[in-house]
């Protein structure tokens, strides 16, 4: 299985081509992509140095142009399309049907994957984008298990790459609006989620409360791990009490599940974290590659401990293994 | 509060009550040095901060008795010791003074220090993450330029400085 890794800068990019990453994934400096963070991504000569650099040790550069384009304003997203395929992308990570139809008119012969931000999770959408725009790879949604990923690659003819590790969105990708809903921004338009520019942090006496636009997302006690003020993983008071509504703040690793997803026939898998440092991206990484390098030679799994790293510093496997709660 | 299980090294308080009484005029020129050798050999930092360029920062590593105020401007930037923060600054950082060195090394992750309660962020966070996005991508050897005055001893300071700041864990 190929490991896919992120990168928000092009330093961030080299230390995963170094730690190990078959292939890395980054995005230019707009609304283009799903991580327009202040501060992070590329320029369009950044993007060429970057892949040149890649391409030198044999490892694909991924651009994502995965954001849905903005009425009135199609050719920003043209043009990131355009400059990705000039710059020597190996594939381009799109979402937007419009956009997916302009990429494989425009560049025929380009390589296409689907973003998670498709929220392709069955068989039949699926074909849909491989039969319609040649897409060759597909992104699956943060909601199947293993069982359901092995079920939908008997039926599709193209690749599937999932997440294995970072950051865990609980909602239907693409589809999520409580940003939006809190702060007038979202992923899926301006490519981000709970902008900084909403977020509001103040600690006094040891409890620190997080705020997003007029919400109070969490109030954390001084023995608390802290977390991203995003509305899907804040603590609320609802008439059914005081507690984490739709998810606590925990950060998938899959590890454990590698060779699972290996008999189920996937066949790269995600770091997600574009947004984090290169210290993040050598320590997961290069965990990551170890494991993979074990599985290969048949030798046990053994998970590395990065829950440090992790958000609210506790991990879960996600719907890889669904269970009760 | 930093979490119990924090691995942060931190200065030893009695070093740190040593310090207090110190002067910090005399940190001056070194610091404008190091400001300038920062601003010279890593340009690409004031074209990722945009507009957050004129934006001020306060720094307050935690274990000293001392702070400092960045204003990272592409033209005579600038960075002030100062023994209390003032109030009108745009963002507030604050933690183990390795904590503040990790970051802007590359060794440590901003995200998982604030996770663990190790850093401390108030104000502009926008502008924060520009700063810290831009700097991660700067590659800059902080301990390395810091020391570079000190000539045949740069190498053994060094060592024992990148040893301090490695988190305890990894000893």
């Amino acid at each position: 299985m190929e490991l896919i890794c992120p990168a928000g800068t092009p330093a961030a990019l080299r230390v995963a081509v170094e730690a190990g990453a078959d292939a890395v994934y980054c995005g230019f400096r707009d609304e283009t992509n799903a991580r327009n963070f202040p501060g992070l991504n590329f320029s369009r000569e950044e993007l060429r140095t970057a892949i040149a650099f890649a391409h030198s040790r044999k490892v694909k550069v991924l651009v994502a142009v995965n954001t849905f384009a903005r009425a009135g304003a199609l050719e920003i997203w043209h043009r990131a399309i355009d400059d990705a395929v000039d710059a020597g992308a190996d594939a381009l990570i799109l979402a937007d049907l419009g956009l997916l139809d302009y990429a494989a008119r425009r560049h025929s012969g380009q390589r296409l994957h689907l973003s998670v931000q498709a929220a392709a999770a069955n068989a039949d959408a699926i074909r849909f984008y491989v039969e319609t725009f040649g897409v060759r790879r597909v992104v699956l949604p943060r909601v199947l298990s293993i069982t359901e990923i092995a079920a939908v690659i008997r039926d599709v003819a193209c690749e599937t790459e999932v997440f294995v590790f970072g950051g865990l969105c609980v909602m239907a990708e693409g589809r999520c609006s409580l940003s939006s809903y809190a702060t007038g921004q979202s992923p899926n338009m301006q490519g981000v989620c709970s902008p900084a520019s909403h977020v509001k942090y103040q600690e006094s006496d040891g409890r620190l409360v997080s705020r997003l636009g007029d919400f109070t997302i969490n109030v954390f006690g001084k023995d608390e791990a802290a977390a991203y003020p995003t509305l899907c993983k804040g603590r609320f008071s609802t008439t059914f009490g005081t507690g984490y509504t739709f998810e606590e703040p925990v950060s998938l690793d899959a590890a454990t599940m590698l060779p699972g997803l290996r008999a189920a026939g996937v066949t790269a898998l995600k770091i997600e974290g574009r947004q984090r440092s290169r210290a993040y991206i050598e320590g997961v990484v290069r965990a990551f590659r170890r494991t993979l390098t074990a599985l290969d030679a048949g030798e046990p799994v053994e998970r590395a401990d990065l829950s440090a790293m992790t958000e609210g510093q506790t991990t879960t496997v996600g719907a890889y293994r669904k269970t009760w709660r | 509060m930093p979490l119990s299980n924090s691995t942060i090294s931190k200065v030893p308080p009695l070093l740190a009550m040593a310090m207090r009484p110190l002067p910090l005029l005399p940190l001056q020129p070194p610091l404008a040095l190091l400001l300038d050798s920062v601003r010279r050999r890593h340009p690409g930092i004031f074209e990722r901060l945009g507009a957050h360029a004129g934006k001020r920062f306060g720094l307050r590593p935690t274990d000293l008795p001392f702070a400092f105020v960045l204003e990272p401007r592409l033209v005579r930037p600038r960075v002030l010791a100062v023994r209390h923060l003032p109030a009108d600054l745009d963002v507030r950082v604050s933690g183990p003074l390795a904590g503040l060195v990790g970051l802007v090394s590359g060794e440590l992750d901003g995200d998982a220090l604030f996770f663990s309660r190790d850093l401390h962020v108030e104000g502009d966070i926008e502008a924060l993450l520009a700063l810290r996005n831009a700097i991660d991508d700067a590659q800059i050897d902080l301990v390395g330029e810091a020391l570079s005055g000190l000539g045949p001893f740069k190498i053994p300071a060094e060592r024992f400085v990148q040893n301090w700041l490695r988190p305890a864990a990894w000893n």
